[in-house]
């Protein structure tokens, strides 16, 4: 399949609610999974004879085993709130990517099965037979929305998309309909223990390097440790961070803001990642899978402490999920909260004054920073409501001098997704992130106008592969986002604390 | 005993029963099915006392809506507490003596069916001319608005140009409650009132009217933000523990 033909959206002065023209995305769909990438999810391999029934079937045990299904389900009085607020609808202007009508996809086929009025009176409620038509529009549209959550904040009964998306996707891989890139992904964990699939080997190999490469650069011996049993902190981190740019610079910015602070650390060829696409998929059990590497190697290494590196959905499934799915972690130290995220760490050393900073090693740099969905409306960062949106501001503005906010209504809970989030972060639905891409570009814009801010700063290694994919549409460079780490790595003074 | 008086008490009958036996079917579904991971929409409140705030917020004050949308906000917010006022002034029916902030509530009440008036007319007018809305809309939208609308207009016509025997209808909710049926009058204004409150009691749980027992168990409003402190294991997950190490 050729990548189809697309315009960029046009960045106006200000930014406008599209008009509706239906099936404008109606030829947007991912890859679908081959029997390889399904299987070792417990999914069939290709879609099943009687998919239709099997499907009806799966529905009825999710609505029974998530309140948050039957309570949406029920919920939604089509008041339009949700109408104008998904970077999707924005992006392209198709209605079935308004969040009310991604989830009427789910919902009429509820309707018609499980309740009286769509059983009796469909043509009234608006339900409908689950046909082959309904199934291809349920795989373009529950491939369309990156459980980015914005939707959520507006709805008068907090009715959440994602967990309407995330119940379709399961489904349909329940019936041998899985995506090919979050299948493959969760499938390369299984087997190697990361999403890119580096063995171990490689994996130290790549370290090594790491630490050449800080040791010629600042003439200190900063290490990248892995595998080492009796570090007092494990440090799982997404495995774009060892290779790829600009998340890299945020794998050798923790390594320094650990070495100046005297903890020591290790990484996991075993937990060697911290994304977790069973969350993306919807799969309680393989998100639990996923999760426990994380558990057996911090028995393994002994390990007193868990930190996660940047990376935004994993923070969800960790902040959130990871005491649920894999605890209780009784055996690490209790003084700290299981598990904690690297900026928490840096903000208490910064806020303790343990680390000796230069924040004009970064005045060539005027920032923005991105909240990324995950962080922003499905965690926490701190001991406050909203405190993940106040610590990496903080330690942004304790590294660099020159930080502006973009427009209120599209930064903390407004914040706008990337694109690319949620399992869509695949060049097969490259045309969806570049549109899905356009509130956020919107704002961008507006302080590179007014402030003259040179980069976006992002704590999500899907954020950042994103903005380096598509900033480049909107005409700015592709180097223009950055980890914070970087920064905060590129300030650290190394050496005996002056 | 009219034909008339009969058929009414029965159906105002059967149409409570169904809404309270259709009530208690949902809330009980909605207590009993497990919500297995903490989804809260964050910034949450880290403790139960901020919950109850924050469903206050939602429920007093619509605050979600109002940050999504304004025109909803006000004709949504105009018609729910018009609609409660008209209830609370509806007690004078089932009441003797009438409590005396009932009086008042029901002294209220031609304004109040106005409001809700007003507050339908804005929402349905923002079905048929937003775009995004019209496309989201199935005809059950736009009759539940026409259910609705209609109740208030039969009720405000009672209160202005066609007075009905207040006295009478009195005496016949009366009976209704204690099983001794008295006379309803025959007048085409309140039958038609009562009809449709009826058939609105029946729809209740089989529609999106569902929101307003369903808003009390969403998890991303009422979960509280404490996943690190305590695990959060639902049945059928704690389940999947045994093989664990």
């Amino acid at each position: 399949m050729a990548a189809p033909e697309f315009r960029t959206p046009e960045l106006k002065p200000y930014p406008e609610i599209p008009v509706v023209v239906e099936g404008t995305m109606a030829h947007s769909q991912p890859y679908v999974a081959p029997p390889e990438h399904q299987q070792p999810l417990g999914y069939p391999g290709e879609l099943v004879e009687d998919w239709q029934r099997v499907a009806i079937d799966k529905m009825g045990e999710l609505v029974a085993k998530y309140r948050s299904l039957q309570v949406f389900l029920d919920a939604c009085v089509k008041c339009g709130a949700c109408s104008d607020k998904c970077h999707y609808f924005l992006g392209t202007g198709d209605p079935k990517n308004m969040p009310v009508a991604r989830q009427d996809l789910f919902r009429k086929v509820y309707r018609r099965y499980y309740t009286l009025s769509g059983k009796y009176l469909p043509w009234l409620v608006g339900a409908e037979d689950l046909t082959k038509e309904v199934l291809d529009d349920w795989y373009r549209y529950f491939h369309q929305c990156s459980e980015c959550r914005r939707c959520s904040v507006y709805c008068p009964y907090g009715i959440d998309t994602a967990e309407i998306t995330m119940a379709a996707r399961e489904i349909m891989a329940s019936i041998g309909l899985g995506q090919k890139y979050s299948n493959e992904i969760i499938a390369k964990v299984y087997k190697l223990g990361n999403n890119l699939g580096l063995p171990q080997p490689a994996l130290a190999d790549t370290l090594e390097g790491l630490e050449e490469d800080v040791e010629e650069e600042t003439g200190v011996r900063v290490r990248y440790p892995l595998d080492e049993a009796g570090a007092e902190v494990l440090l799982v981190t997404p495995s774009a961070d060892f290779f790829a740019e600009p998340q890299v610079d945020g794998l050798i910015g923790y390594g320094k803001v650990l070495h100046q602070a005297g903890i020591s650390w290790t990484l996991s060829s075993h937990a060697s990642e911290a994304a977790n696409f069973g969350l993306f998929v919807g799969s309680y059990q393989n998100m639990r899978k996923v999760a426990l590497r994380i558990r057996e190697a911090a028995l393994e290494l002994g390990v007193k402490r868990i930190v996660f590196g940047e990376c935004g959905h994993a923070w969800r499934v960790a902040y959130s999920f990871l005491n649920t799915l894999a605890g209780p972690f009784d055996f690490l130290d209790s003084r700290y909260p299981v598990p904690q995220h690297i900026v928490e760490v840096t903000h208490d050393l910064v806020k303790r004054g343990a680390l000796t900073l230069d924040s004009s090693a970064n005045d060539e740099r005027r920032v923005t920073f991105h909240d990324s969905c995950n962080i922003a409306r499905a965690s926490r960062m701190g001991n406050i409501p909203g405190g993940q949106f106040v610590l990496p501001r903080e330690v942004l503005s304790a590294v660099c001098n020159h930080v502006y906010d973009m427009r209120a209504d599209t930064i903390g809970e407004a914040t706008y997704c990337c694109g690319g989030g949620g399992g869509l972060l695949t060049d097969d639905l490259l045309e969806l992130r570049v549109k899905g891409a356009l509130p956020r570009m919107q704002a961008l814009k507006e302080v590179v106008d007014r402030h003259d801010v040179t980069h976006l700063v992002a704590i999500c290694a899907i954020c950042k592969s994103q903005f380096a994919k598509v900033l480049p549409y909107y005409g700015f460079e592709m180097d223009q986002i950055l980890s914070l780490h970087q920064l905060v790595g590129d300030a650290v003074v190394l050496g005996t604390k002056q | 005993m009219s034909a008339l008086t009969v058929i009414y008490a029965l159906l105002l009958y059967a149409a409570t029963f169904i809404l309270i036996a259709g009530l208690v079917y949902r809330i009980n579904l909605y207590a009993r099915t497990p919500a297995p991971l903490k989804i809260p929409t964050t910034p949450a409140p880290t403790s139960v006392p901020g919950v109850v705030l924050r469903m206050l917020g939602e429920l007093v004050l619509f605050t979600s809506l109002f940050k999504g949308n304004k025109p909803t906000w006000i004709f949504g917010w105009l018609f729910h507490f018009s609609l409660l006022l008209v209830l609370l002034g509806h007690l004078r029916y089932f009441v003797e003596p009438v409590w005396a902030w009932v009086a008042v509530a029901q002294q209220l009440g031609v304004y109040a069916g106005s409001a809700m008036l007003l507050g339908l007319a804005g929402l349905w007018l923002r079905r048929i001319v937003v775009d995004r809305v019209r496309y989201i809309s199935a005809p059950s939208d736009h009759l539940m608005l026409a259910l609705l609308a209609s109740i208030a207009a039969t009720g405000v016509v009672m209160r202005t140009a066609s007075p009905t025997d207040i006295v009478a209808v009195k005496a016949f909710v009366l009976g209704l409650l204690v099983f001794d049926w008295h006379p309803l009058p025959g007048d085409g204004f309140l039958v038609t009132h009562l009809l449709l409150v009826a058939v609105l009691m029946i729809v209740f749980p089989f529609s999106k009217l569902l929101h307003a027992p369903a808003v009390f168990f969403s998890p991303t409003r009422v979960q509280v933000d404490d996943p690190r402190e305590k695990r959060h294991l639902a049945s059928w997950a704690a389940d999947l523990e045994s093989p664990r190490r």
